[in-house]
Protein backbone atom coordinates (compact mmCIF):
# COMPACT_ATOMS: atom_id res chain seq x y z
CA UNK A 1 0.00 0.00 0.00
CA UNK A 2 1.58 3.45 -0.90
CA UNK A 3 1.51 5.81 1.64
CA UNK A 4 -0.64 8.03 -0.11
CA UNK A 5 -3.21 5.62 0.89
CA UNK A 6 -2.54 5.35 4.16
CA UNK A 7 -2.75 9.15 4.72
CA UNK A 8 -6.22 8.56 3.15
CA UNK A 9 -7.10 5.68 5.44
CA UNK A 10 -6.27 8.13 8.99
CA UNK A 11 -8.14 10.73 7.61
CA UNK A 12 -11.14 8.74 6.93
CA UNK A 13 -11.19 7.15 10.35
CA UNK A 14 -10.97 11.07 11.38
CA UNK A 15 -13.50 11.98 9.36
CA UNK A 16 -15.66 9.05 10.93
CA UNK A 17 -14.92 9.32 14.08
CA UNK A 18 -15.47 13.35 14.40
CA UNK A 19 -18.55 13.23 12.28
CA UNK A 20 -19.76 10.04 14.76
CA UNK A 21 -19.69 12.15 17.13
CA UNK A 22 -21.03 14.89 16.49
CA UNK A 23 -24.16 12.83 15.14
CA UNK A 24 -24.49 11.28 18.59
CA UNK A 25 -24.56 14.43 19.89
CA UNK A 26 -27.03 16.27 17.60
CA UNK A 27 -29.24 12.85 16.83
CA UNK A 28 -30.01 11.54 20.38
CA UNK A 29 -31.69 14.40 21.53
CA UNK A 30 -33.32 14.90 18.00
CA UNK A 31 -33.96 11.51 17.68
CA UNK A 32 -35.74 11.55 21.66
CA UNK A 33 -37.85 14.27 20.20
CA UNK A 34 -38.98 12.51 17.16
CA UNK A 35 -39.71 9.16 19.50
CA UNK A 36 -42.12 11.19 21.99
CA UNK A 37 -43.47 14.44 20.17
CA UNK A 38 -46.69 15.21 19.12
CA UNK A 39 -46.30 17.87 17.22
CA UNK A 40 -47.96 18.70 13.58
CA UNK A 41 -44.06 19.13 12.73
CA UNK A 42 -42.81 15.66 13.54
CA UNK A 43 -43.72 14.13 9.57
CA UNK A 44 -41.48 17.37 8.22
CA UNK A 45 -38.91 16.65 10.74
CA UNK A 46 -38.60 12.92 9.84
CA UNK A 47 -38.66 13.75 6.42
CA UNK A 48 -35.84 15.98 6.16
CA UNK A 49 -33.68 13.78 8.30
CA UNK A 50 -34.51 10.61 5.96
CA UNK A 51 -33.63 12.69 3.08
CA UNK A 52 -30.24 11.43 1.96
CA UNK A 53 -31.88 7.46 2.18
CA UNK A 54 -33.72 8.49 -1.41
CA UNK A 55 -31.51 11.64 -2.68
CA UNK A 56 -28.30 10.77 -4.50
CA UNK A 57 -25.60 12.25 -2.87
CA UNK A 58 -24.40 14.60 -5.23
CA UNK A 59 -27.61 16.29 -5.15
CA UNK A 60 -27.15 16.64 -1.23
CA UNK A 61 -22.93 17.91 -1.88
CA UNK A 62 -24.28 19.92 -4.63
CA UNK A 63 -26.85 22.31 -2.67
CA UNK A 64 -23.95 22.12 -0.10
CA UNK A 65 -21.32 24.10 -2.34
CA UNK A 66 -24.02 25.97 -2.83
CA UNK A 67 -24.81 26.58 0.49
CA UNK A 68 -21.39 26.30 1.82
CA UNK A 69 -19.76 28.75 -0.95
CA UNK A 70 -18.63 31.73 -1.43
CA UNK A 71 -22.05 33.44 -2.19
CA UNK A 72 -24.16 31.34 0.15
CA UNK A 73 -25.34 31.93 3.27
CA UNK A 74 -23.91 29.22 5.46
CA UNK A 75 -20.42 30.40 3.14
CA UNK A 76 -20.85 34.58 4.01
CA UNK A 77 -21.81 33.49 7.82
CA UNK A 78 -18.79 31.43 8.30
CA UNK A 79 -16.52 33.96 6.61
CA UNK A 80 -18.03 36.80 8.72
CA UNK A 81 -17.02 34.97 11.84
CA UNK A 82 -13.47 34.51 10.30
CA UNK A 83 -14.14 30.63 9.83
CA UNK A 84 -13.30 30.85 5.73
CA UNK A 85 -14.85 28.90 3.64
CA UNK A 86 -15.69 25.24 4.49
CA UNK A 87 -15.78 23.58 0.72
CA UNK A 88 -12.81 21.79 0.48
CA UNK A 89 -11.72 21.86 3.98
CA UNK A 90 -11.92 18.54 6.22
CA UNK A 91 -14.66 20.81 8.64
CA UNK A 92 -16.19 20.50 5.33
CA UNK A 93 -17.03 17.51 5.49
CA UNK A 94 -17.56 17.06 8.78
CA UNK A 95 -20.72 19.14 8.17
CA UNK A 96 -21.58 17.35 4.75
CA UNK A 97 -20.67 13.72 6.44
CA UNK A 98 -23.16 14.78 9.66
CA UNK A 99 -26.19 15.86 7.37
CA UNK A 100 -25.82 12.85 5.10
CA UNK A 101 -25.50 10.16 7.54
CA UNK A 102 -28.23 11.53 10.19
CA UNK A 103 -30.80 9.08 9.18
CA UNK A 104 -28.15 6.18 10.11
CA UNK A 105 -28.34 7.31 13.65
CA UNK A 106 -31.07 8.86 13.91
CA UNK A 107 -33.61 5.75 13.00
CA UNK A 108 -32.22 3.19 14.95
CA UNK A 109 -32.09 5.61 18.00
CA UNK A 110 -35.50 6.77 17.46
CA UNK A 111 -36.73 3.54 16.91
CA UNK A 112 -35.33 2.35 20.40
CA UNK A 113 -36.42 5.11 22.28
CA UNK A 114 -40.30 4.84 20.63
CA UNK A 115 -39.75 1.04 22.14
CA UNK A 116 -39.92 2.37 25.32
CA UNK A 117 -43.31 2.21 27.09
CA UNK A 118 -44.81 5.25 28.69
CA UNK A 119 -45.60 3.83 31.35
CA UNK A 120 -41.80 2.58 32.21
CA UNK A 121 -40.87 6.28 32.06
CA UNK A 122 -43.80 7.30 34.24
CA UNK A 123 -42.51 4.78 36.70
CA UNK A 124 -39.22 6.68 36.86
CA UNK A 125 -41.51 10.23 37.28
CA UNK A 126 -43.37 8.85 40.36
CA UNK A 127 -40.01 7.53 42.01
CA UNK A 128 -38.97 10.87 42.07
CA UNK A 129 -36.96 11.40 39.16
CA UNK A 130 -37.50 15.14 36.55
CA UNK A 131 -37.45 14.82 32.81
CA UNK A 132 -32.97 14.97 32.82
CA UNK A 133 -33.00 12.71 35.13
CA UNK A 134 -35.34 9.91 33.56
CA UNK A 135 -34.20 10.32 30.26
CA UNK A 136 -30.39 9.60 31.51
CA UNK A 137 -31.05 6.90 33.65
CA UNK A 138 -34.03 5.43 31.79
CA UNK A 139 -34.58 6.08 28.24
CA UNK A 140 -30.58 6.02 27.24
CA UNK A 141 -29.81 2.84 29.34
CA UNK A 142 -33.18 0.89 27.47
CA UNK A 143 -31.68 2.07 24.16
CA UNK A 144 -28.61 0.90 24.56
CA UNK A 145 -29.09 -1.38 21.70
CA UNK A 146 -30.27 1.18 19.42
CA UNK A 147 -27.38 3.67 20.53
CA UNK A 148 -24.75 0.91 19.53
CA UNK A 149 -26.53 0.38 16.34
CA UNK A 150 -26.61 4.51 15.50
CA UNK A 151 -22.78 4.56 16.43
CA UNK A 152 -22.12 1.64 14.49
CA UNK A 153 -23.85 2.44 11.18
CA UNK A 154 -22.97 6.47 11.34
CA UNK A 155 -19.32 5.49 11.59
CA UNK A 156 -19.28 2.92 8.69
CA UNK A 157 -21.36 4.94 6.30
CA UNK A 158 -19.29 8.03 6.87
CA UNK A 159 -16.28 5.76 5.90
CA UNK A 160 -18.26 4.61 2.71
CA UNK A 161 -19.87 8.04 1.66
CA UNK A 162 -18.30 9.49 -1.95
CA UNK A 163 -20.50 11.70 -4.17
CA UNK A 164 -20.77 14.10 -1.34
CA UNK A 165 -16.97 14.04 -0.70
CA UNK A 166 -16.49 14.65 -4.60
CA UNK A 167 -18.82 17.12 -4.45
CA UNK A 168 -17.66 19.50 -1.30
CA UNK A 169 -14.19 17.93 -0.55
CA UNK A 170 -12.94 17.33 -3.92
CA UNK A 171 -9.57 15.29 -3.53
CA UNK A 172 -6.91 16.96 -1.27
CA UNK A 173 -4.84 14.64 0.24
CA UNK A 174 -4.63 14.49 3.61
CA UNK A 175 -7.09 17.10 3.80
CA UNK A 176 -10.73 15.52 1.76
CA UNK A 177 -8.96 12.44 -0.02
CA UNK A 178 -10.59 9.93 2.06
CA UNK A 179 -10.87 6.17 1.51
CA UNK A 180 -13.19 6.15 -0.72
CA UNK A 181 -12.22 8.69 -3.22
CA UNK A 182 -8.46 6.81 -3.43
CA UNK A 183 -9.69 3.98 -4.32
CA UNK A 184 -11.82 5.59 -7.49
CA UNK A 185 -8.68 7.25 -8.51
CA UNK A 186 -6.54 3.75 -7.98
CA UNK A 187 -9.20 2.63 -10.63
CA UNK A 188 -9.05 5.39 -12.77
CA UNK A 189 -5.39 5.30 -13.14
CA UNK A 190 -5.94 1.12 -14.14
CA UNK A 191 -4.10 -0.05 -10.71
CA UNK A 192 -6.04 -2.43 -9.79
CA UNK A 193 -3.74 -4.07 -7.45
CA UNK A 194 -3.84 -0.78 -5.07
CA UNK A 195 -7.66 -0.72 -5.77
CA UNK A 196 -7.77 -4.26 -4.40
CA UNK A 197 -6.37 -3.70 -1.40
CA UNK A 198 -8.71 -1.14 -0.36
CA UNK A 199 -11.86 -2.41 -1.30
CA UNK A 200 -10.69 -5.91 0.67
CA UNK A 201 -9.82 -3.59 2.84
CA UNK A 202 -13.28 -1.99 3.32
CA UNK A 203 -15.05 -5.15 2.50
CA UNK A 204 -13.55 -6.74 5.54
CA UNK A 205 -14.22 -3.74 7.77
CA UNK A 206 -17.33 -3.73 6.69
CA UNK A 207 -18.17 -7.41 7.92
CA UNK A 208 -16.62 -7.06 10.85
CA UNK A 209 -18.57 -4.55 11.97
CA UNK A 210 -22.08 -5.99 10.91
CA UNK A 211 -20.72 -9.30 12.93
CA UNK A 212 -19.72 -7.68 15.98
CA UNK A 213 -23.34 -5.74 16.03
CA UNK A 214 -25.11 -8.50 15.38
CA UNK A 215 -23.33 -10.55 18.38
CA UNK A 216 -23.57 -7.55 20.56
CA UNK A 217 -27.12 -6.66 20.08
CA UNK A 218 -28.88 -10.57 19.95
CA UNK A 219 -31.68 -10.97 22.23
CA UNK A 220 -30.82 -12.36 25.60
CA UNK A 221 -32.37 -15.26 27.37
CA UNK A 222 -34.46 -13.46 30.09
CA UNK A 223 -35.87 -11.12 27.13
CA UNK A 224 -34.05 -8.22 27.34
CA UNK A 225 -32.08 -6.92 24.08
CA UNK A 226 -27.98 -5.91 24.32
CA UNK A 227 -24.76 -5.99 26.78
CA UNK A 228 -25.58 -4.45 30.02
CA UNK B 1 -57.33 15.12 54.54
CA UNK B 2 -56.49 14.19 51.02
CA UNK B 3 -58.60 16.88 48.82
CA UNK B 4 -59.14 16.82 45.02
CA UNK B 5 -61.38 18.73 42.76
CA UNK B 6 -60.19 17.99 39.49
CA UNK B 7 -62.09 18.56 35.87
CA UNK B 8 -60.48 16.89 32.76
CA UNK B 9 -62.44 16.99 29.17
CA UNK B 10 -61.48 14.41 26.61
CA UNK B 11 -63.88 13.53 23.47
CA UNK B 12 -66.89 12.78 24.88
CA UNK B 13 -65.57 11.81 28.34
CA UNK B 14 -65.39 14.27 31.00
CA UNK B 15 -64.36 13.59 34.65
CA UNK B 16 -65.68 16.05 37.44
CA UNK B 17 -65.01 15.04 40.56
CA UNK B 18 -64.79 16.34 44.37
CA UNK B 19 -63.47 13.89 46.63
CA UNK B 20 -61.90 14.08 50.32
CA UNK B 21 -60.32 11.15 51.21
CA UNK B 22 -59.50 9.93 54.64
CA UNK B 23 -55.22 10.06 55.62
CA UNK B 24 -55.48 7.15 56.77
CA UNK B 25 -56.38 3.40 55.49
CA UNK B 26 -57.43 2.49 51.71
CA UNK B 27 -59.73 4.10 50.33
CA UNK B 28 -60.97 2.41 47.13
CA UNK B 29 -62.09 4.51 43.69
CA UNK B 30 -64.15 1.60 42.33
CA UNK B 31 -66.57 1.48 39.04
CA UNK B 32 -66.83 0.24 35.57
CA UNK B 33 -64.34 0.26 33.19
CA UNK B 34 -64.64 3.65 31.45
CA UNK B 35 -65.90 5.03 34.39
CA UNK B 36 -62.62 7.17 35.02
CA UNK B 37 -61.01 5.81 37.98
CA UNK B 38 -57.50 5.65 36.60
CA UNK B 39 -57.57 9.00 34.87
CA UNK B 40 -58.62 10.81 38.15
CA UNK B 41 -55.93 8.58 39.81
CA UNK B 42 -53.36 9.50 37.10
CA UNK B 43 -54.49 13.69 37.94
CA UNK B 44 -53.69 12.65 41.46
CA UNK B 45 -50.26 11.76 40.84
CA UNK B 46 -49.77 14.38 37.95
CA UNK B 47 -49.82 12.18 35.14
CA UNK B 48 -52.31 13.75 33.59
CA UNK B 49 -53.18 17.54 33.72
CA UNK B 50 -56.50 17.85 34.57
CA UNK B 51 -57.65 21.40 35.58
CA UNK B 52 -58.15 22.04 39.98
CA UNK B 53 -56.98 21.61 42.70
CA UNK B 54 -55.14 18.19 44.82
CA UNK B 55 -53.34 19.20 48.44
CA UNK B 56 -52.33 16.39 50.14
CA UNK B 57 -52.91 16.86 53.90
CA UNK B 58 -52.25 20.62 53.73
CA UNK B 59 -49.53 20.60 50.91
CA UNK B 60 -50.78 21.59 47.71
CA UNK B 61 -49.62 19.72 44.94
CA UNK B 62 -51.96 21.47 42.22
CA UNK B 63 -54.47 24.77 42.22
CA UNK B 64 -54.86 26.20 38.84
CA UNK B 65 -56.20 29.00 40.80
CA UNK B 66 -53.19 30.05 41.81
CA UNK B 67 -50.91 28.47 38.66
CA UNK B 68 -49.82 25.77 41.02
CA UNK B 69 -48.87 22.59 39.14
CA UNK B 70 -46.26 20.43 40.75
CA UNK B 71 -44.55 17.30 38.21
CA UNK B 72 -45.04 14.08 39.15
CA UNK B 73 -41.53 13.77 40.31
CA UNK B 74 -42.16 16.33 43.06
CA UNK B 75 -45.10 14.70 44.60
CA UNK B 76 -44.41 12.91 47.08
CA UNK B 77 -46.29 9.83 46.23
CA UNK B 78 -46.01 6.10 45.28
CA UNK B 79 -47.70 4.70 41.84
CA UNK B 80 -47.38 0.96 41.25
CA UNK B 81 -49.86 -0.09 38.38
CA UNK B 82 -50.90 -3.63 36.78
CA UNK B 83 -47.94 -4.07 34.64
CA UNK B 84 -45.53 -3.77 37.33
CA UNK B 85 -43.20 -1.68 35.14
CA UNK B 86 -40.23 -2.12 36.68
CA UNK B 87 -36.96 -1.42 35.36
CA UNK B 88 -35.37 -4.17 32.96
CA UNK B 89 -32.07 -3.14 33.07
CA UNK B 90 -31.71 -3.00 36.81
CA UNK B 91 -32.04 -6.04 39.22
CA UNK B 92 -34.02 -6.14 41.54
CA UNK B 93 -31.91 -4.60 44.22
CA UNK B 94 -31.13 -1.52 41.66
CA UNK B 95 -34.94 -1.58 41.11
CA UNK B 96 -35.56 -0.50 44.61
CA UNK B 97 -33.16 1.88 45.23
CA UNK B 98 -33.89 3.71 42.55
CA UNK B 99 -36.63 5.98 44.15
CA UNK B 100 -35.00 5.76 47.22
CA UNK B 101 -31.72 7.50 46.18
CA UNK B 102 -32.85 10.29 44.92
CA UNK B 103 -33.99 11.58 48.18
CA UNK B 104 -32.34 12.57 50.88
CA UNK B 105 -31.42 10.46 53.64
CA UNK B 106 -33.02 12.15 56.59
CA UNK B 107 -36.24 11.90 54.60
CA UNK B 108 -35.93 8.23 53.80
CA UNK B 109 -38.94 7.58 56.95
CA UNK B 110 -39.27 3.76 55.65
CA UNK B 111 -36.36 1.62 56.31
CA UNK B 112 -36.00 -0.54 53.09
CA UNK B 113 -35.18 -4.11 54.86
CA UNK B 114 -39.01 -4.03 56.73
CA UNK B 115 -40.30 -3.51 53.41
CA UNK B 116 -38.35 -6.20 52.34
CA UNK B 117 -39.18 -8.16 54.43
CA UNK B 118 -42.98 -7.66 54.30
CA UNK B 119 -43.50 -8.22 50.88
CA UNK B 120 -41.46 -11.57 51.23
CA UNK B 121 -38.60 -10.45 48.10
CA UNK B 122 -35.47 -10.98 50.06
CA UNK B 123 -34.71 -14.24 48.08
CA UNK B 124 -35.10 -11.98 44.97
CA UNK B 125 -32.71 -8.97 45.21
CA UNK B 126 -30.39 -10.19 42.55
CA UNK B 127 -32.58 -11.30 40.51
CA UNK B 128 -33.32 -9.79 36.70
CA UNK B 129 -36.60 -8.42 36.35
CA UNK B 130 -37.07 -10.01 33.29
CA UNK B 131 -36.92 -13.56 35.46
CA UNK B 132 -39.70 -13.26 37.99
CA UNK B 133 -43.43 -14.14 37.76
CA UNK B 134 -46.04 -12.14 37.71
CA UNK B 135 -46.73 -11.96 41.67
CA UNK B 136 -43.18 -11.65 42.11
CA UNK B 137 -43.02 -8.57 39.69
CA UNK B 138 -45.97 -6.74 41.47
CA UNK B 139 -44.31 -7.27 44.67
CA UNK B 140 -41.09 -5.66 43.80
CA UNK B 141 -42.71 -2.72 41.92
CA UNK B 142 -45.22 -2.07 45.48
CA UNK B 143 -41.86 -2.72 47.45
CA UNK B 144 -40.05 -0.54 44.95
CA UNK B 145 -42.81 2.43 45.21
CA UNK B 146 -42.49 2.25 49.47
CA UNK B 147 -39.13 2.46 49.44
CA UNK B 148 -38.68 6.44 47.70
CA UNK B 149 -40.75 7.07 51.38
CA UNK B 150 -43.86 8.20 50.37
CA UNK B 151 -46.59 10.13 52.13
CA UNK B 152 -49.17 8.70 49.67
CA UNK B 153 -49.46 5.24 48.04
CA UNK B 154 -51.50 5.27 44.58
CA UNK B 155 -52.28 1.61 43.09
CA UNK B 156 -53.62 0.89 39.87
CA UNK B 157 -55.62 -2.47 40.00
CA UNK B 158 -52.18 -3.77 41.46
CA UNK B 159 -53.73 -7.42 40.70
CA UNK B 160 -55.82 -7.20 37.66
CA UNK B 161 -52.94 -9.32 36.02
CA UNK B 162 -52.28 -11.53 37.94
CA UNK B 163 -54.46 -14.74 37.82
CA UNK B 164 -56.38 -16.38 41.00
CA UNK B 165 -53.37 -17.82 42.74
CA UNK B 166 -51.23 -15.09 42.02
CA UNK B 167 -53.61 -13.08 43.43
CA UNK B 168 -54.34 -15.18 46.56
CA UNK B 169 -49.93 -14.93 46.81
CA UNK B 170 -50.34 -10.73 46.44
CA UNK B 171 -53.42 -10.06 49.06
CA UNK B 172 -51.91 -10.79 51.86
CA UNK B 173 -48.75 -8.58 51.75
CA UNK B 174 -51.58 -5.71 50.61
CA UNK B 175 -53.04 -6.49 54.14
CA UNK B 176 -50.07 -6.62 56.22
CA UNK B 177 -48.90 -3.48 54.25
CA UNK B 178 -51.32 -1.31 55.39
CA UNK B 179 -51.58 -2.82 58.98
CA UNK B 180 -47.78 -1.94 59.47
CA UNK B 181 -47.59 1.50 57.61
CA UNK B 182 -49.63 4.32 58.15
CA UNK B 183 -49.53 5.30 54.55
CA UNK B 184 -52.64 6.35 53.02
CA UNK B 185 -53.19 4.54 49.98
CA UNK B 186 -55.93 5.23 47.39
CA UNK B 187 -56.67 1.70 45.18
CA UNK B 188 -58.17 1.35 42.03
CA UNK B 189 -60.46 -1.59 41.45
CA UNK B 190 -63.39 -2.87 39.67
CA UNK B 191 -63.15 -6.33 41.10
CA UNK B 192 -65.91 -5.92 44.40
CA UNK B 193 -63.81 -8.86 46.29
CA UNK B 194 -60.83 -6.88 46.60
CA UNK B 195 -62.47 -3.76 47.94
CA UNK B 196 -64.55 -5.43 50.07
CA UNK B 197 -61.23 -7.53 51.70
CA UNK B 198 -58.76 -3.88 51.50
CA UNK B 199 -60.29 -1.13 51.46
CA UNK B 200 -61.45 1.47 54.50
CA UNK B 201 -63.45 4.05 52.40
CA UNK B 202 -65.13 3.28 49.21
CA UNK B 203 -65.87 5.99 46.29
CA UNK B 204 -68.63 4.96 43.78
CA UNK B 205 -67.49 6.47 40.32
CA UNK B 206 -69.79 6.73 37.11
CA UNK B 207 -68.72 8.05 33.55
CA UNK B 208 -66.50 10.81 35.35
CA UNK B 209 -68.69 11.55 38.55
CA UNK B 210 -68.50 10.41 41.74
CA UNK B 211 -71.67 8.46 42.77
CA UNK B 212 -70.85 8.30 46.40
CA UNK B 213 -68.65 7.98 48.66
CA UNK B 214 -68.40 7.11 52.22
CA UNK B 215 -66.48 4.18 55.02
CA UNK B 216 -66.66 0.55 52.99
CA UNK B 217 -68.98 -1.10 55.62
CA UNK B 218 -71.83 2.21 55.33
CA UNK B 219 -71.56 2.06 51.62
CA UNK B 220 -71.79 -1.92 51.40
CA UNK B 221 -75.03 -1.71 53.03
CA UNK B 222 -76.65 0.92 51.17
CA UNK B 223 -79.23 -0.45 49.00
CA UNK B 224 -79.53 2.19 46.54
CA UNK B 225 -76.11 1.81 45.40
CA UNK B 226 -74.81 -0.30 42.40
CA UNK B 227 -72.82 -2.06 44.84
CA UNK B 228 -76.17 -3.86 46.38
CA UNK B 229 -76.70 -5.96 42.88
CA UNK B 230 -74.75 -9.01 41.37
CA UNK B 231 -73.59 -11.62 43.07
CA UNK B 232 -71.38 -10.37 45.10
CA UNK B 233 -73.27 -7.94 46.72
CA UNK B 234 -72.82 -8.03 50.63
CA UNK B 235 -71.59 -6.28 54.13
CA UNK B 236 -68.35 -6.52 55.71
CA UNK B 237 -68.72 -6.44 59.40
CA UNK B 238 -65.81 -5.91 61.70
CA UNK B 239 -65.39 -8.91 63.99
CA UNK B 240 -63.21 -10.58 66.83
CA UNK B 241 -62.30 -14.24 67.19
CA UNK B 242 -63.35 -14.77 70.49
CA UNK B 243 -63.90 -18.74 71.09
CA UNK B 244 -62.54 -21.99 69.46
CA UNK B 245 -64.01 -24.94 69.29
CA UNK B 246 -61.50 -27.50 68.85
CA UNK B 247 -63.61 -30.37 68.03
CA UNK B 248 -65.64 -28.99 65.01
CA UNK B 249 -62.77 -27.08 64.18
CA UNK B 250 -64.75 -23.28 64.37
CA UNK B 251 -63.95 -20.32 66.11
CA UNK B 252 -66.62 -17.61 67.57
CA UNK B 253 -66.68 -14.85 65.87
CA UNK B 254 -68.12 -11.45 67.71
CA UNK B 255 -69.91 -8.73 65.90
CA UNK B 256 -71.84 -5.72 65.98
CA UNK B 257 -69.42 -4.72 69.13
CA UNK B 258 -70.12 -8.09 70.96
CA UNK B 259 -73.94 -8.05 70.36
CA UNK B 260 -73.92 -10.86 68.08
CA UNK B 261 -71.76 -13.82 66.94
CA UNK B 262 -71.07 -16.01 63.92
CA UNK B 263 -69.18 -18.99 63.58
CA UNK B 264 -66.70 -19.66 60.83
CA UNK B 265 -64.33 -22.35 60.19
CA UNK B 266 -61.05 -22.04 62.06
CA UNK B 267 -58.30 -20.72 60.52
CA UNK B 268 -55.75 -20.74 62.71
CA UNK B 269 -56.19 -17.39 63.76
CA UNK B 270 -55.42 -16.37 67.79
CA UNK B 271 -57.62 -15.13 70.20
CA UNK B 272 -58.51 -11.64 69.89
CA UNK B 273 -57.15 -11.05 66.77
CA UNK B 274 -59.80 -8.45 64.93
CA UNK B 275 -60.75 -9.64 61.96
CA UNK B 276 -62.92 -8.13 58.61
CA UNK B 277 -66.17 -10.43 57.42
CA UNK B 278 -67.91 -10.69 54.75
CA UNK B 279 -71.60 -12.09 54.38
CA UNK B 280 -72.86 -12.23 50.86
CA UNK B 281 -76.48 -10.82 50.45
CA UNK B 282 -77.12 -14.27 48.51
CA UNK B 283 -75.96 -16.43 51.82
CA UNK B 284 -78.21 -14.74 54.29
CA UNK B 285 -82.19 -15.82 54.47
CA UNK B 286 -84.46 -14.15 56.78
CA UNK B 287 -87.42 -15.85 59.20
CA UNK B 288 -90.04 -14.38 61.75
CA UNK B 289 -88.78 -16.73 64.01
CA UNK B 290 -85.26 -18.74 65.46
CA UNK B 291 -85.49 -21.64 63.17
CA UNK B 292 -84.48 -25.04 64.59
CA UNK B 293 -84.13 -28.51 62.58
CA UNK B 294 -81.76 -26.36 60.18
CA UNK B 295 -78.44 -27.10 58.94
CA UNK B 296 -77.88 -23.26 59.12
CA UNK B 297 -75.69 -22.64 62.10
CA UNK B 298 -75.49 -18.80 62.21
CA UNK B 299 -78.64 -16.78 63.49
CA UNK B 300 -78.94 -13.26 63.88
CA UNK B 301 -81.63 -11.41 65.54
CA UNK B 302 -82.22 -8.06 64.45
CA UNK B 303 -84.87 -5.42 63.02
CA UNK B 304 -85.46 -4.60 59.23
CA UNK B 305 -84.32 -1.41 58.27
CA UNK B 306 -84.97 -1.05 54.50
CA UNK B 307 -86.75 -2.88 51.67
CA UNK B 308 -85.55 -2.59 48.10
CA UNK B 309 -85.77 -3.92 44.96
CA UNK B 310 -83.04 -5.83 43.14
CA UNK B 311 -82.10 -5.57 39.62
CA UNK B 312 -84.32 -9.13 38.79
CA UNK B 313 -88.19 -7.98 39.19
CA UNK B 314 -88.51 -11.47 41.50
CA UNK B 315 -85.63 -10.18 43.82
CA UNK B 316 -85.83 -8.42 46.84
CA UNK B 317 -83.44 -6.43 48.86
CA UNK B 318 -83.62 -6.20 52.63
CA UNK B 319 -81.15 -4.75 55.35
CA UNK B 320 -81.38 -6.13 59.18
CA UNK B 321 -80.13 -4.15 61.08
CA UNK B 322 -78.01 -6.56 63.82
CA UNK B 323 -77.06 -4.74 66.90
CA UNK B 324 -74.96 -1.70 65.60
CA UNK B 325 -74.83 -3.67 62.43
CA UNK B 326 -76.26 -3.75 59.38
CA UNK B 327 -76.21 -7.29 56.76
CA UNK B 328 -78.60 -7.43 53.98
CA UNK B 329 -80.20 -10.50 52.60
CA UNK B 330 -81.22 -10.88 49.31
CA UNK B 331 -84.58 -13.10 49.16
CA UNK B 332 -87.51 -13.64 46.46
CA UNK B 333 -89.94 -10.90 46.59
CA UNK B 334 -92.56 -13.82 46.85
CA UNK B 335 -90.67 -14.87 49.91
CA UNK B 336 -90.42 -11.06 51.35
CA UNK B 337 -94.47 -10.58 50.67
CA UNK B 338 -94.83 -14.13 52.41
CA UNK B 339 -93.48 -12.88 55.43
CA UNK B 340 -94.70 -9.11 55.20
CA UNK B 341 -91.16 -7.76 55.61
CA UNK B 342 -90.89 -3.71 56.16
CA UNK B 343 -89.19 -1.69 58.38
CA UNK B 344 -89.13 -2.00 61.85
CA UNK B 345 -90.39 -5.86 61.79
CA UNK B 346 -87.99 -7.90 63.90
CA UNK B 347 -86.38 -11.15 62.08
CA UNK B 348 -84.20 -13.81 62.57
CA UNK B 349 -81.13 -13.51 59.90
CA UNK B 350 -79.61 -16.87 59.03
CA UNK B 351 -75.96 -17.07 57.41
CA UNK B 352 -75.06 -19.60 55.77
CA UNK B 353 -71.62 -18.67 54.55
CA UNK B 354 -68.95 -16.58 56.40
CA UNK B 355 -66.00 -15.36 54.49
CA UNK B 356 -62.92 -14.63 57.01
CA UNK B 357 -60.54 -11.98 55.96
CA UNK B 358 -57.63 -11.65 57.77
Amino acid sequence: MTSDDWIAIRLTAQLAAVATLLLLLIGTPLAWWLARTRSALKPVAASLVAMPLVLPPTVLGFYLLLLMGPHGPVGQLTQSLGLGRLPFTFAGLVVASVLYSMPFVVQPLQQAFEAIPERTLEAAATLRAGPWDRFFSVALPLARPGLLTATVLGFAHTVGEFGVVLMIGGNIPGSTRVLSVALYDHVEAAEFADAHRLAAGMVAFAMLVLVTLYVVNRPRRDGTAGAR
Amino acid sequence: MIEAHLRLARGAFTLDVSLALPERGVSALFGPSGCGKTTLLRALAGLERAEGRVAMGGEVWQDDASSVFMPAHRRDLGYVIQEAALFPHLDVQRNLDYGRRRLPPDRQVIALDPIVELLGISHLMQRHTGSLSGGERQRVAIARALASSPRLLLMDEPLAALDAQRKAEVLPYLHRLHESLAIPIVYVSHAIDEVAQLANHLVLLDQGRVVSAGPLAEMLARLDLPTARGESAGVVLDAVVVERDARWQLVRLAVAAGEASLWARDQGLPLGQAVRVRVLARDVSLARAPQTGTSIGNQLRGTIEAVADDDHPALALVRVRVGGAPVVARLTRRSADALQLAPGLEVWAQVKTVALME
